[in-house]
């Protein structure tokens, strides 16, 4: 008896408690947990407080979002998605192909958002022409960082081709400075790899290759040239790289052990929070060769049933693209904002480069995503050229036979 | 009443458990295998299409790679630490002081998890930090251990951490075992003049048979679902050297989306189990049998 009383009173403080609860409402599932990461997040959750809704943090931090993506594909299968999760490039379209994304099209319509985003960003944001993610940043992946000091006693400028690159690796060597601050994790290695792959190949190459997946490019004479370089670059790597975690090369590159790192802009970060300045400490410049390539993370928006949670889904997503989110997130997290029309005043020097870079590489159409990071391909294929790559960058093996292995692999991974 | 109850308890107090492990464990092998023969990529998919994943598992360098290393490890892991084991086991049965001291010293690397075990080899043989710069550091210019970023000799600094935390617990199982052969056996062998080497090689090991089996059983499953050690000391690197099914098979299914191809290892995993356990049991038991 006792315990029945128990049960409807449980039971009737879960009903007030629902109704007490209306208005829009969204559950977020982030993988931002981190120092200046989770700052960013708690921005859009004051906004989204301040507009009236009620947010449900879902964080799951750990293993670059692999815990996430487990609990998502859970709630998933249970019936019961959250309203939206950090999710991006054709993973977006992947879980589309499922059948669980939503349609936002009326806010972005109402948002002008195609006037606002780069065509080849936006076009990530769509799922068979209805728009169904928001983007929230756009991070550089083909960054070189150097430091300033080290260049400058060593007498050398920021190299604008690879051949530059060498023979300043080669005259760094010789006195003694490491020339290349590298940690061995393959997506590490598959960052450099990009990189070089879009310098030396150009970005009809990148784009044939990592985008399309075009056999005959990918075993192609060029591609053998990049294995090449990717096998020079070995040679400019201290031999105590494996494992090293991207932050600690960056260190490396700080405190002067090191000359350059190949790195995305969440690097500048490192530099910024040790109270270095850009320009005068360390140097930032797109790694030798034309183009642009680009993270951006966005939130994929799921099906939800409920007008609050509609609602919710609809205020998230106007306020993720808002002017004033775009400008703060970006601010703490050292990316660029993805609209093109924010003020980009408070940015540092780095920033409005990267910014520079993008409008003019969205306009000759060198703005390409990043295999490495997860935005050009799906997992299964992303993962067969990294699983090359970083084979090839930690053994002896041939570019000639790489470039086979290559065209095996991907083709496997079909 | 009390009669049936007295018949029926045990049943009924088993069934729960019984039903949990025939859902949990048989069920859900029974599901992957049968994802594992569909083309399941980011959910799972119930749609048979044949055996396009294990021919995708076959035609993969990596998982190459991984199996060749499961046998490396596999082997050596097994092999040194019941070597180690036993000869630390015939150390401490010589009646020496401080025997409980040294035994507590020898079993402590198992109260460990592997993750510290790992981070902690991984400091330790790292050329940088570790006993390549120590020993340098004395003046040997030329000294070199740098196994653990060495793609080629990457796998074997796995066996040398994973054997470091196994082979205490493995003397401890030999001890057991040695202290219960039946000492009148052992005196009677004395007074024949029998040398002390030929006691241990045919009357002392061989009568302990059964603490083979069970350091076998133990550490060949430990070497087969191994994942958290080559986590922690190269995180399946230098590129993908020390990759082994488990790591391989957590990255389809948790980072790449390849749910199928995940299932697909993960069956190709339980049948090396199956095929070392169970010829091992089937022969041990069987012999007890007759």
């Amino acid at each position: 008896m006792k315990k029945s009383v128990f049960v409807t009173a449980a039971v009737a403080a879960f009903i007030t408690a629902g109704a007490a609860k209306a208005g829009p409402e969204a559950e977020v599932l982030h993988w931002w947990t981190s120092g200046g990461e989770a700052k960013s997040v708690a921005v859009l959750q004051g906004e989204f407080a301040d507009n009236g809704g009620t947010w449900t943090d879902m964080p799951v931090a750990g293993g670059g979002g692999d815990a996430a993506m487990t609990a998502l594909r859970a709630r998933v299968l249970s019936g019961n998605a959250p309203t939206a999760v950090q999710l991006k490039g054709p993973a977006i379209q992947e879980w589309y192909e499922e059948g669980v994304l939503a349609d936002i099209s009326a806010v972005a319509e109402a948002e002008g958002w195609a006037d606002v985003l780069p065509a080849s960003i936006a076009g990530h944001m769509k799922c068979e022409g209805s728009w169904c993610a928001a983007p929230v940043n756009v991070h550089r992946i083909d960054w070189i960082w150097a430091n300033a000091d080290v260049l400058k006693s060593n007498g050398i400028d920021m190299p604008t081709t690879w051949a530059e690159f060498n023979a300043a690796a080669e005259k760094l060597q010789a006195a003694g400075i490491i020339p290349l601050a590298h940690g061995g994790q393959a997506w590490q290695d598959a960052t450099i790899f990009e990189a070089v792959a879009l310098g030396i190949g150009g970005p009809e190459f990148f784009q044939k290759a990592f985008v399309d997946l075009d056999m005959d490019t990918l075993k192609s004479d060029t591609m053998v040239e990049i294995f090449d370089q990717m096998r020079t670059l070995r040679g400019y790597v201290d031999a105590n790289f494996a494992g090293r975690d991207w932050n600690l090369a960056t260190a490396m590159v700080m405190n002067g052990e090191a000359a350059f790192q190949i790195m995305g802009d969440w690097a500048k970060g490192e530099f910024l929070s040790a109270g270095k300045v850009p320009g005068q400490d360390f140097l930032c410049a797109s790694t030798p060769g034309e183009g642009f390539l680009y993270n951006v993370d966005s939130f994929a928006m799921f099906n939800v049933d409920g007008d609050d949670k509609k609602a919710g889904q609809d205020l998230l997503a106007k306020l993720i693209v808002g002017q004033n989110f775009q400008k703060v997130f970006n601010l703490n997290k050292g990316s660029i904002p993805a609209r093109v029309d924010v003020a980009l005043d408070d940015f540092d020097s780095c920033a409005h480069t990267s910014a520079k870079d993008m409008a003019m590489s969205s306009d000759n159409g060198s703005l390409l995503p990043s295999y490495a990071h997860g935005m050009a391909l799906r997992g299964a294929q992303s993962g067969a050229i990294t699983d090359v790559v970083t084979a090839h960058f930690n053994s002896d093996m041939s570019s000639a036979e790489a470039v086979e292995m290559l065209a095996n692999s991907v083709a496997n991974s079909l | 009443m009390t009669e049936w109850l007295e018949r029926h308890t045990p049943k009924m107090v088993l069934a729960p458990s019984f039903v949990a492990i025939l859902i949990f464990v048989y069920g859900f092998i029974f599901w992957t295998a049968w994802v594992s023969f569909t083309r399941s990529r980011l959910l799972p998919k119930y749609e048979l299409k044949g055996t396009v994943q294990y021919e995708r598992l076959m035609a993969s360098p990596r998982w190459d790679t991984a199996m060749d290393n499961l046998f490396i490890f596999g082997t050596l892991f097994i092999v040194i630490s019941m070597v180690l084991g036993l000869f630390l086991a015939i150390l401490l049965d010589q009646k020496i002081r401080a025997e409980g001291a040294l035994r507590t010293i020898y079993l402590y690397p198992m109260a460990l998890s592997m993750i510290v075990t790992g981070t902690a080899w991984k400091w330790i043989m790292n050329p940088g930090l570790g006993i390549e710069a120590t020993v340098r550091g004395w003046g040997f210019e030329n000294f070199a251990f740098d196994w653990v970023v060495n793609p080629d000799r990457a796998i074997y600094a796995v066996v040398i951490a994973a054997v470091w935390q196994a082979s205490g617990f493995v003397m401890a199982l030999f001890l057991a075992g040695l202290r219960g052969v039946d000492e009148e056996i052992i005196k009677a062998a004395q007074v024949d003049g029998i040398p002390t080497w030929r006691i241990y090689s045919a009357i002392i090991i061989p009568s302990m048979a059964p603490i083979f089996l069970s350091a076998f059983i133990v550490l060949a499953h430990l070497a087969i679902k191994s994942f958290d050690l080559v986590i922690a000391l190269t995180g399946g690197g230098p590129g993908y050297a020390t990759d082994l099914p488990a790591t391989y098979m957590y990255a389809m299914a948790f980072s790449r989306g390849d749910i199928g191809q995940a299932a697909s290892s993960a069956m190709v995993m339980m049948g090396v189990v199956f095929a070392i356990v169970v010829p091992y049991l089937y022969s041990e038991l069987r012999a007890k049998h007759d």
